[in-house]
């Protein structure tokens, strides 16, 4: 089976703040086909997430698939929150690059 | 109401000052004859240190500039100004700050007089005392426990979180500029539009798609202005940026931006339900919305607090890694480092923390590369005290133990960092968010305080 890269296929891919202590990530796609595509692919959900990262689902507030704009949303509760001593990404914003690897199956 | 059948409000910017707003577009604009000019000039997404400091992280001449360019457009046009969570935090040296800009402007532009209505926000400690002493449970947000006097003895400033309530009564005292103190984005839109007669439903939802100015717009851009239009059916979205257009891709992505969930907006008062909004392409650079709800609360309004706490004077030490055996074992180096400090320094009263940069200085615990795959190191050595001094010793005491730290297979002998300046760095002081919460009001004005002044000549 062919893959391609998340990064390939969405138009977004950001982390940022929802609140001192949370980090919320957001990829979005330029068209339907390749949301759906992702979406019904299984490589990204709230138990690929808890892999990837590493944590319990406790850490995951919402995950979100949401039509209008072709988005999936996933929140996680942080372990510091955002400016406080020892932690180094006081806007969030630097959390997303693991996603942007994850290989989606693309068919034959 | 509803004497208008529709009302246009202009948002320049997302967060007034934080960069200056562009004058292109906001001039194209202007010659829409908006109903209102309306921006909010804060975030809590600067950490805590403002709020705690009482410090602005936005330059000075940037803010001015972006209120100039407001003023000068809304008393041209003689519509109401309204500026939100003045100064990044919206504290009352904040708001104090900016009224005081606005009367300096309206001298230097010889505008007429016109009545300036500010609202301050910021909660007396002993006022939560005494709250949590008569048993209100201020209630913890974003699965923080609830409020505690231990919690308030750690917290050096708290501001409430202001709805549409202060907005509305400044505009009924006849407010043709208003400075508000922190408040809900959405609210400073959402009230003049409430105010005259529009369904809250989509008062508020015009306030959550405005509230970011062009970043509801497509291509990305920042600072740029666009209007909202209400009527008593709709919502409809324009981007002024002649490049820019508001579609329905870019407005509903616009409904997830730095929210857990795309679906729920909170306010002082209840909640934006955005499940069953639609969206549709209404002209080029327009989408028309329908749908959302406003879900008022049941029983009392509750009012989010936010409070920042000092920890301490902080300093911070900064070192390089080149050798590989060094890198490799970086983790058994620290260890032993943070052994060597704890020897020297058996009190608690302190923090030190290590940042190490090409391993996982950025994402902490959530890296999921653990290999460590960088031929440099950079780390950086944040050390907190109750004394300048203190954390400056602690600092440099661990930029030296990294210098010392010697494995046993290292072959160089003579010091395992390198440093840029060997001394450590003075730091704003270290502070946290204490208070991320919301607390039940029997009047949703309890905390805020509308004050109305004549400015101009």
């Amino acid at each position: 089976m062919k893959t391609k890269k998340l990064a390939d296929l969405a138009k977004t891919v950001r982390s940022k703040n929802a609140s001192p202590d949370k980090v919320t990530f957001d990829i979005i796609f330029n068209e339907k086909e390749n949301y759906e595509l992702v979406k019904s692919s299984g490589c990204l959900t709230r138990e690929t997430i808890m892999e990837l990262f590493n944590i319990p689902n406790e850490r995951i507030s919402d995950f979100v698939e949401f039509d209008p704009a072709y988005a999936i949303k996933f929140t996680l509760y942080r372990s510091v929150t955002s400016g406080s001593p020892g932690e180094s990404d006081v806007f969030g914003c630097q959390q997303y690059p693991p996603l942007l690897d994850i290989e989606i199956p693309v068919g034959e | 109401m509803g004497e208008k059948k529709q009302l246009k409000i202009l948002c320049p910017n997302g967060h007034l000052g934080f960069a200056p707003t562009k004058e292109k577009s906001f001039w194209i604009g202007a010659k829409e004859k908006p109903d209102y000019y309306c921006s909010d000039s804060g975030s809590n997404d600067i950490g805590p240190t403002p709020l705690g400091a009482d410090i602005s992280v936005s330059p000075y001449e940037w803010q001015k500039h972006d209120l100039e360019v407001m003023l000068i457009a809304s008393r041209e046009q003689g519509v109401p100004m309204i500026i939100g969570s003045a100064g990044d935090t919206g504290t009352n040296s904040r708001v104090d700050m900016y009224v005081g800009m606005i009367k300096d402007l309206a001298g230097k532009h010889n505008i007429p007089k016109f009545k300036l209505a500010y609202f301050y926000s910021d909660v007396p400690k002993e006022l939560i005392k005494k709250k949590l002493n008569e048993g209100i449970v201020i209630e913890g947000l974003d699965g923080r426990k609830n409020f505690t006097l231990e919690d308030l003895e750690k917290t050096d400033r708290i501001v409430a979180v202001a709805g549409v309530h202060p907005y509305i009564k400044a505009l009924d005292m006849g407010a043709d500029v208003i400075i508000g103190g922190r408040s809900s984005d959405i609210a400073l839109f959402a009230a003049p539009a409430i105010r005259a007669g529009f369904p809250e439903d989509l008062s508020y939802y015009l306030g959550k798609v405005l509230e970011c100015a062009s970043f509801c717009a497509e291509p990305y851009a920042a600072k740029e202005t666009v209007i909202g239009t209400i009527t008593d059916e709709d919502v409809k979205v324009t981007a002024m940026h002649p490049k820019q257009r508001c579609t329905i891709a870019s407005v509903a992505a616009h409904a997830m931006y730095e929210r857990s969930n795309p679906f729920f907006e909170y306010v002082a008062g209840g909640m934006l339900d955005m499940r069953d909004c639609d969206y549709e392409q209404y002209d080029e650079k327009t989408c028309r919305i329908t749908g959302p709800k406003f879900v008022p609360i049941e029983g009392k309004v509750k009012v989010k607090l936010e409070g920042s706490g000092k920890i301490g004077e902080r300093y911070i030490g900064i070192a390089g890694i080149r050798d590989p055996y060094t890198i490799k074992n970086i983790d058994t180096v620290l260890e032993l480092v943070r052994g060597q400090i704890k020897e020297l320094y058996p009190d608690n009263d302190y923090q030190i923390h290590f940042t190490v940069y090409g391993k996982n200085g950025v994402m902490g615990d959530l890296e999921p590369v653990k290999e460590i795959k960088s031929h440099e190191l950079c780390v950086i050595v944040e050390a907190i005290a109750p004394t300048k001094k203190k954390a400056e010793s602690l600092a440099i005491m661990g930029m030296r133990q990294i210098f010392y730290a010697r494995l046993p297979e290292v072959k160089g002998t003579a010091g395992t960092a390198a440093f840029i300046v060997d001394e450590a760095l003075p730091a704003s002081p270290a502070y946290e968010w204490t208070l991320n919460h919301i607390i039940p009001v029997d009047d949703p004005m309890e905390f805020f305080d509308v004050h109305v002044i004549e400015v101009g000549k």
